[in-house]
C-alpha cells in the first residue's frame, strides 16, 4: 500500500485523478444527489467559465508570468458585450465586441510585461485596479439589463443534453491542447517557460509570443465574461470579483508550476474540476458558504505541499542514482 | 623570517566531476612574505584560494595553519584563524556605513544595542591603518572601487589577519591607486602580515612579490624566489608545453566571406572589426572579463549594438534581433549551458530542435516524424549518450549536453556561422577531442565558425585566424602561423599603465 503511494505521489496526473475520484465517492456517498445527470451538468456548467479562463492562465503561467487581471477583464468584457448588445440588437455584435475588448486588454498587459519590461505581477494588478474601476465608472456601478432574449441561450442552452458553455471548453480544450503539444507555439511556450535566456539566445520571438499569449488570455478571458453576462442576462460592474485568484488556484493545483515551463492542460482541468466538485459537494452537504473559501485554501496548500514533497524525493532519487 | 608558516598547504588534490582541479600542489607562506600566485585561466587559482579559504574542501593532502593541522568546515572558521581573502567581486554592502561592513556581522554591542560610537572609533583606526581617509559613517556605495578595496582589507585588519589573500586586487584601479596599494602591502610585511597575491599583472607581481608559484593545468610547475624570474620566463612558464596534438590538420582553402563584422560597439565591447570566411574558424582570445562573451551576444544581436555592422551572408543584421539573426543563418551556443543553453526540464529531442523548428513545420504545425528523423541523425553524428531523445537534458552529462547544443544549430538549414563561446568548458577530456574534430569537420563542410575561448591550447589547435580581446577592444591579431602561446598570453595581459 505504501509502494502503491508512493509511486502515485510520483505521477502527479494520476494522483490528482485519484484525488478526484475519491472526493466524487466520498460526496455520492454522503448525498446521493451529487451522482444525478442534472447536477452533473451543474458542476461541468460551474466548471466551464474557470476552465476557458484557465486555459489562458495555463499558457500565461507556463511562460512564468502571471495575469491577475482576468476578474476584472470578466466585468468589463461582460458590460462591454451587454452594451453593444443592447445597440445592436445583435447576439453576434455582443461577442465579438467582448472578445475585442479582452484582445485589447491582453495587448495591454503583454506589452506593459515586455516592452516597459514591468513584472508581470504588478503589470496585471495595475491593470486589475484600472479595468475594476473603469468598469464602476462606466456603469456608475449599476448593472445594464440585457434587452435581447436570444442572449440568454448561450449561457443556459443546451445543445441536445449538453450545457452550450460545456461543448465550449471541450473545443478550446481539444484546440489548446493540439496548439500546446504540436504546434510550434506550444513549443516556445514550454521552452520561454523553461529557460527564457536560452530561448532569446536561440532567436526565439521572446517578446512576441509573450505578448500573443497574453492576449489569447485577454481574449478567453472576455469569451468567459460573455457566457456569464449571458447567465445574467446583465453586464456587471462587480462580476468576477476574485475570480482571478480562483482560476489560478486552480490550475496551480492541477500541477502548473508558478516558476514556469511545468505543467500540463489536463492536469489543470483535473484541478479545476476538483475545486469545483468540492464547492458543489459543500453545498449539496448544506455547508455554510463561508466554509467554503477556507475549504479552497486549504485544499490549494495541501495540493502545492504534496507537490513539494515529491520533487524533492524525486530529486533525492535522482542525486542517489547518481552517486 | 619565522621558522613556521602562517599556512602550508601539502600534496593537495582537488577534484570535480570531469575536471581534476588540482593535482599535488604545495603552497606555503611565511609571516612578512609576499607569496603571489600565476597560471592561466583555470589553471586552479581559484580552487586554490577556495580551500585557503575554506569555501572548498579537499580531497587529498594536508593544511596546517600555524603549524597545526586545519580542519576547516567552512570560510567562519578560517577567518576565526586568521586567513582572510579579499575577492576580486567584493563582498561589501553598499548600502551600509564603511564602519558597518568592516564590522559586519560583529557590531560591538550591549544588550542588542550597537555601540555607534565604539564602532565608529574602532573602524576609524583601521581605515587609518591602511591609509584610507574617509568619514567611517559613510555608505560604501558611494566609495570608488579603489578605497572599497581598502574597506576590505581594513575588514580584514579587523579579523586580526596573519595572512591576507588577494585575488586580481589591482584590476579595476588606476595606477596611482595601484601604487597606494602596493605601498600598503609593503606596510602589512612590515607588520608580519602574509600576503597571497593573486594577478595576471606580471609586472606588479615582479615587484611585489618575495615568492612565486605558477600553476598549470591543476599542478605547481615552479615556486621560486621572484629574485630569480622576469615575465617572459614567467610567461613561458604560464604556458608550458606545447599544445597536444589532439587537432587535426584541416584543408586551409575558404570560400567566400560569410560573416563581415565592422566598427561594432555595444555596452560592453567596443570598435570590433573582423570576418570570415565559409571554411574558416576565426579564434577569440582573451582572459577572464576580457569580453569575449559579450561579443558573442553582441554578433547575435542579444545584447544591442549601440554602432557598426554586422553582415551574414552579405546580408545585413538588425542591431539587437536574435530572431534576424538565426534567420540569416547565425547561430550561437552560450558559454554557461545551464543558465543560457539548455531547457533542462524538455526532452533531447525539443533541445535539438527549437531552433529549426521553423523548417520543420508547415503552418505553425510541427512534422514530427521529419523532426525526430532529423533530430535522430544529429543524434547519431555527434554520438551524443543518451538512451532515446526523449530523455530529459538535463540527466545527460556536459559533454553530451554541449552536443546537443550543436545539434540545436546545425539541425538549422540554411546556417551559415556558428558562434561558440567556450566550446570544451566543463567537458571531459574525451568529449573535448570530438568536439574539436567536430568543429574542423563542420569548417570543412564549409560552415564558418567562431571561437572564443579562454582557454590558449584551444585556440592556438583549432582557428585560423585568432584575435585578442582585452578589455571589450580587440588588441592584436594573428594568423595561425604566427601565434603562439606567449604572443596571445602576451597580448592578453593587462599592463600596469592601463586599467586592467
Amino acid at each position: 500500500m505504501r509502494r502503491f503511494g508512493a509511486r502515485l505521489l510520483q505521477n502527479e496526473q494520476a494522483g490528482l485523478l485519484l484525488a478526484l475520484v475519491l472526493l466524487c465517492v466520498v460526496i455520492s456517498f454522503l448525498n446521493p444527489v451529487f451522482f444525478t445527470a442534472l447536477n452533473i451538468k451543474n458542476v461541468l456548467r460551474d466548471a466551464s467559465l474557470v476552465a476557458i479562463a484557465g486555459i489562458g492562465m495555463v499558457m500565461v503561467i507556463l511562460l512564468g508570468e502571471i495575469d491577475l487581471s482576468v476578474g476584472s477583464t470578466q466585468a468589463v468584457a461582460g458590460i462591454v458585450a451587454v452594451a453593444a448588445l443592447n445597440s445592436s440588437e445583435s447576439v453576434v455584435v455582443a461577442l465579438v465586441a467582448a472578445l475585442a475588448c479582452g484582445a485589447v486588454i491582453g495587448l495591454l498587459n503583454g506589452l506593459l510585461i515586455t516592452k516597459a519590461k514591468i513584472n508581470s505581477l504588478i503589470a496585471t494588478l495595475g491593470t486589475m485596479a484600472i479595468l475594476r474601476g473603469g468598469a464602476m465608472v462606466g456603469t456608475q456601478a449599476v448593472s445594464i439589463q440585457g434587452k435581447v432574449e436570444s442572449f440568454v441561450d448561450i449561457g443556459t442552452g443546451y445543445w441536445g443534453p449538453f450545457p452550450i458553455p460545456v461543448l465550449i471548453v471541450f473545443a478550446l480544450f481539444a484546440l489548446f491542447y493540439y496548439a500546446l503539444h504540436h504546434l510550434t507555439f506550444g513549443r516556445y511556450i514550454y521552452a520561454m517557460g523553461g529557460n527564457v535566456e536560452a530561448a532569446r539566445l536561440s532567436g526565439l520571438a521572446v517578446d512576441r509570443t509573450k505578448i500573443f499569449v497574453f492576449i489569447i488570455a485577454g481574449v478567453l478571458a472576455a469569451l468567459s465574461a460573455f457566457i456569464l453576462a449571458s447567465r445574467l442576462n446583465s453586464g456587471q460592474p462587480n462580476a468576477g470579483l476574485g475570480f482571478e485568484l480562483q482560476v489560478i488556484a486552480a490550475v496551480i493545483l492541477g500541477g502548473i508550476s508558478l516558476t514556469g515551463g511545468i505543467g500540463t492542460l489536463s492536469g489543470a482541468f483535473i484541478g479545476i474540476l476538483i475545486l469545483t466538485v468540492l464547492s458543489n459537494g459543500l453545498v449539496l452537504l448544506n455547508v455554510s458558504s463561508f466554509y467554503h473559501d477556507i475549504a479552497r485554501g486549504v485544499v490549494i496548500i495541501l495540493a502545492v505541499y504534496l507537490d513539494t514533497r515529491r520533487k524533492e524525493s524525486l530529486l533525492r532519487r535522482m542525486l542517489g542514482s547518481a552517486q | 623570517m619565522n621558522s613556521t608558516p602562517i599556512i602550508e598547504l601539502s600534496g593537495i588534490h582537488k577534484r570535480f566531476p570531469g575536471v581534476y582541479a588540482l593535482q599535488d600542489v604545495d603552497f606555503a607562506v611565511n609571516a612578512g612574505q609576499v607569496h603571489a600566485l600565476v597560471g592561466e585561466n583555470g589553471a586552479g587559482k581559484s580552487t586554490l584560494i577556495k580551500i585557503i579559504a575554506g569555501a572548498y574542501g579537499f580531497d587529498a593532502g594536508t593544511y596546517r595553519i600555524g603549524g597545526e593541522q586545519a580542519h576547516i568546515g567552512g570560510p567562519s572558521e578560517s577567518i576565526a584563524k586568521g586567513v582572510v581573502v579579499v575577492y576580486q567581486e567584493l563582498e561589501l554592502v553598499a548600502s551600509l556605513s564603511v564602519a558597518e561592513n568592516i564590522f559586519f556581522g560583529r557590531l560591538p554591542a550591549r544588550f542588542g544595542r550597537v555601540e555607534w560610537r565604539q564602532l565608529y572609533a574602532r573602524a576609524a583606526e583601521l581605515l587609518a591603518a591602511v591609509g584610507l581617509d574617509v568619514d567611517p559613517q559613510m555608505k560604501v556605495g558611494y566609495l570608488g572601487i579603489a578605497a572599497q578595496h581598502l574597506v576590505e582589507i581594513a575588514r580584514a585588519l579587523s579579523h586580526d589577519a596573519q595572512l591576507i589573500v588577494m585575488d586580481e586586487p589591482t584590476s579595476a584601479l588606476s595606477p596611482q591607486e595601484i601604487e597606494r596599494l602596493l605601498k600598503l602591502i609593503e606596510e602589512l610585511k612590515q607588520r608580519g602580515v602574509g600576503i597571497v597575491y593573486v594577478s595576471h599583472k606580471l609586472e606588479e607581481v615582479l615587484r611585489i612579490a618575495d615568492q612565486i608559484t605558477v600553476l598549470r593545468d591543476g599542478q605547481r610547475v615552479v615556486c621560486s624566489d621572484a629574485k630569480g624570474l622576469d615575465e617572459e620566463r614567467l610567461v613561458t612558464l604560464m604556458v608550458g608545453r606545447d599544445v597536444e596534438g589532439s587537432f587535426a590538420v584541416r584543408d586551409a582553402t575558404f570560400g567566400s566571406s560569410v560573416l563581415e563584422v565592422e566598427g561594432m560597439s555595444s555596452l560592453a565591447v567596443r570598435d570590433i572589426s573582423f570576418s570570415v570566411r565559409a571554411g574558416e574558424i576565426v579564434g577569440f582570445s582573451g582572459l577572464m572579463g576580457a569580453g569575449r562573451t559579450e561579443l558573442a551576444r553582441a554578433l547575435m544581436g542579444v545584447d544591442r549594438r549601440l554602432s557598426g555592422q554586422v553582415r551574414v551572408g552579405g546580408v545585413n543584421l538588425p542591431p539587437s534581433s536574435p530572431v534576424a539573426a538565426r534567420r540569416l543563418g547565425l547561430g550561437l551556443v552560450p558559454e554557461d549551458r545551464r543558465e543560457s543553453g539548455i531547457f533542462p526540464r524538455r526532452s533531447v529531442c525539443e533541445n535539438a530542435s527549437i531552433a529549426a523548428l521553423e523548417d520543420l513545420s508547415t503552418l505553425g504545425r510541427i512534422r514530427e516524424r521529419a523532426e525526430r528523423k532529423a533530430v535522430d541523425a544529429w543524434v547519431e553524428r555527434l554520438a551524443v549518450r543518451t538512451p532515446n531523445i526523449d530523455q530529459e537534458i538535463a540527466k545527460l552529462s556536459g559533454g553530451n549536453q554541449q552536443k546537443v547544443l550543436l545539434a540545436r544549430w546545425l539541425l538549422v538549414a540554411n546556417l551559415k556561422v556558428l558562434i561558440v563561446d567556450e566550446p570544451t568548458r566543463g567537458i571531459d577530456v574525451g568529449a573535448k577531442a570530438e568536439i574539436y574534430s567536430l568543429l574542423g569537420e563542420l569548417a570543412e563542410g564549409g560552415l564558418g565558425i567562431v571561437v572564443l575561448s579562454s582557454e590558449m591550447a584551444e585556440i592556438l589547435g583549432l582557428c585560423d585566424s585568432i584575435h585578442v580581446l582585452r578589455a571589450g577592444r580587440m588588441v592584436a591579431s594573428f594568423s595561425r602561423e604566427q601565434a603562439t602561446a606567449e604572443s596571445l598570453l602576451t597580448s592578453a595581459l593587462p599592463t600596469s599603465s592601463s586599467p586592467n
